[in-house]
């Protein structure tokens, strides 16, 4: 069963995002995509006050034999990356939606709207995917 | 004679398989305007025996000259054991094995060369090799450009005083993907970076500083002062280093104020000088070592020391994440290979030598060439050109062109040095020359006497 938690947006090359109280959002990878990759041995997280175009790769995610660059869903200006995935990057295999997020970015006021999935459409993408 | 296992009719069956008519059809996707239709300039191929002719007799158009040239490539005496176990047939190729955990003694070595490069520059990691000390640098401003992420440059500062040819080569190899190299002029007094060359750089978004110790002209460069500068402004430090050197030189893990906590970012150079003769320019070996914090960044192969299931020490490729096959277009570089055989001289080298050995070796070069110097210097029209220490090469400069002066120290079989006429004509005539362990008082005698005499000749004239 395809794990697609309802209370956030998706994008094609699967990442998530979602709006946080603050008015900030946060950003991760998909349970589908992690699953995809296996076990991550390595996560390379963006810096703090970097400037992101929308579909810009902000981060890096290897696993054993392969490396995947993660990509914007939105533009902005990165406020925090996790801190615990340099030590210990299988929390995003562990808690894809959770403790594994990995950025958390500013919405450049006025940016273009860019096209996110809904939940619904996201399963429907990694279904036709094989997943 | 050809190499491939496969007859013309495995050929036609495995086309014949993938529906495609002809193995040209394979390259289809590669643009016309990419392929060369031939190689110019490039003769017929020759038979074995007409290439073992050809090549004796261009052995014996060198002769066997007396040789006072550095400039990049040193002459030591290499121990006759080197090559004796380097040619041995467990160890006689020139690349990481195909399936390459199958070869755990070629693996073995690559480990302990990575380790004793790491111990020489007193950096935490070192790849298994790149093609050369020229290569290795445009590599490790690829590199820099990758690590440095405090900046979003891709300029580079480069000193004139780093190997005019390493320059020219990381233009090359760097300069399509679009990295800026900006020359450092040096002082003529001394031959070295003056302190306040980088001031004007001062406030500006750099991502890396080149330093060379000892310098193209074998001056020291002022490391500590050089690397702070740099630290303090988010530029990383390229060091590109003469392993030799590093038996008594402060090495680039430890360069700057702050010691072993923030010395040079990625340490570079020619491996030549440990175990490979001249032969006339190469094959030769780039090394490359590396901060553990920018070891994702690095490229080329990195062997690691891992236990079986059962427990037993045993070797693997390790990191191969960064490395073509797995991220394609996104590798950290397109080399996916490592100078095996000539890695393979150079550990046998460095274990024979030994960190007192190594050492014996750089004494001796530094106290040759002070002799050297302090003869030549002698000859009336010669001229120290720098004040300042070296390592085991200094500039001379002449009263007349050197051109002239060499080709008549040639037709006496002595190598006389490097014109420094070509790259760094503001010197006027000027030589680099050099002395390693391998000259002796005589050999010495015997150039500054031909010098005397050429100089002489060529007054009268």
């Amino acid at each position: 069963m395809s794990n697609v938690p309802s209370d956030r947006k998706y994008t094609k090359t699967h990442e998530w995002v979602r709006t946080l109280p603050d008015g900030t959002v946060e950003v991760g990878i998909t349970d589908h995509a992690q699953d995809a990759l296996g076990d991550l041995v390595f996560v390379e997280v963006p810096e703090a006050g970097r400037k992101l175009t929308a579909g810009e790769p902000f981060a890096v995610v290897e696993s054993v034999k392969a490396a995947s660059d993660v990509y914007s869903p939105v533009a902005g200006e990165v406020t925090a990356a996790n801190p615990a995935l340099a030590a210990e990057p299988e929390t995003i295999n562990s808690d894809a939606y959770g403790k594994g997020w990995l950025m958390r970015l500013r919405p450049t006021a006025g940016a273009p709207a860019t096209s996110l999935l809904t939940p619904a459409e996201y399963e429907k993408l990694i279904a036709e995917e094989g997943g | 004679m050809a190499f491939i296992p496969h007859t013309r009719e495995d050929v036609e069956s495995m086309l014949a398989a993938i529906g495609v008519d002809g193995i040209e059809q394979l390259f289809d996707e590669i643009p016309a305007n990419l392929r060369l239709a031939g190689l110019a300039g490039v003769p017929e191929a020759l038979s074995e025996m007409e290439i073992g002719r050809l090549m004796s007799e261009r052995a014996r158009l060198d002769g066997r000259p007396l040789c006072f040239i550095g400039a990049g490539a040193y002459e030591h005496h290499i121990p006759a054991a080197v090559w004796a176990i380097a040619t041995r047939g467990e160890f006689y190729s020139a690349y990481t094995p195909y399936q390459a955990e199958a070869s755990q003694g070629t693996l073995q070595l690559l480990y302990e060369y990575q380790t004793m490069m790491a111990s020489l520059t007193a950096m935490d990691v070192s790849n298994a090799s790149l093609y050369d000390g020229a290569s290795a640098m445009g590599e490790a401003c690829l590199m820099a450009v990758r690590a440095n992420r405090k900046s979003r440059s891709l300029r580079i500062l480069v000193p004139t005083t780093v190997h005019p040819h390493y320059r020219r080569t990381a233009a090359a190899i760097a300069g399509n993907q679009g990295l800026v190299f900006e020359e450092l002029p040096y002082c003529t007094e001394e031959g070295c970076i003056p302190a306040g060359a980088l001031e004007r750089y001062d406030g500006q978004d750099i991502a890396a500083l080149v330093i060379q110790q000892p310098n193209f002209f074998g001056r020291l460069e002022d490391v500590d002062a050089l690397c702070d500068w740099a630290h303090a402004r988010n530029i990383l430090v390229i060091a590109v280093v003469n392993p030799t050197a590093l038996a008594l030189l402060k090495p680039p893990g430890q360069w700057g104020s702050q010691g072993a906590n923030k010395g040079a970012d990625i340490a570079v150079g020619e491996g030549q000088p440990l175990g490979v003769p001249l032969s006339s320019g190469g094959p030769y070996f780039g090394f490359m070592t590396a901060r553990m914090e920018h070891v994702r960044q690095m490229p080329g192969r990195i062997i690691g020391r891992t236990v079986d299931v059962a427990g037993r020490a045993g070797y693997a490729l390790t990191l191969q994440a960064r490395e073509q096959h797995i991220r394609r277009a996104k590798a950290t570089s397109n080399i996916c290979t490592n100078q095996g055989l000539l890695v393979t001289a150079a550990a046998v080298y460095l274990s024979l030598m030994g960190p007192a050995g190594l050492e014996r070796v750089a004494a001796a070069s530094h106290a040759r060439t002070r002799e050297l110097v302090g003869e030549l210097t002698r000859v009336p029209g010669v001229r120290r050109l720098f004040r300042g220490p070296v390592f085991h090469e200094e500039a001379i400069g002449l009263d007349r062109p050197a051109a002239p002066v060499l080709e008549k120290l040639a037709a006496r079989g002595i190598l006389g040095g490097l014109d420094l006429a070509e790259h760094y004509p503001e010197l006027g005539p000027a030589l680099l020359v050099c002395a390693t362990e391998t000259k002796t008082a005589a050999d010495i005698e015997r150039y500054a006497g031909a010098l005397a005499d050429c100089l002489r000749e060529a007054r009268a004239a």
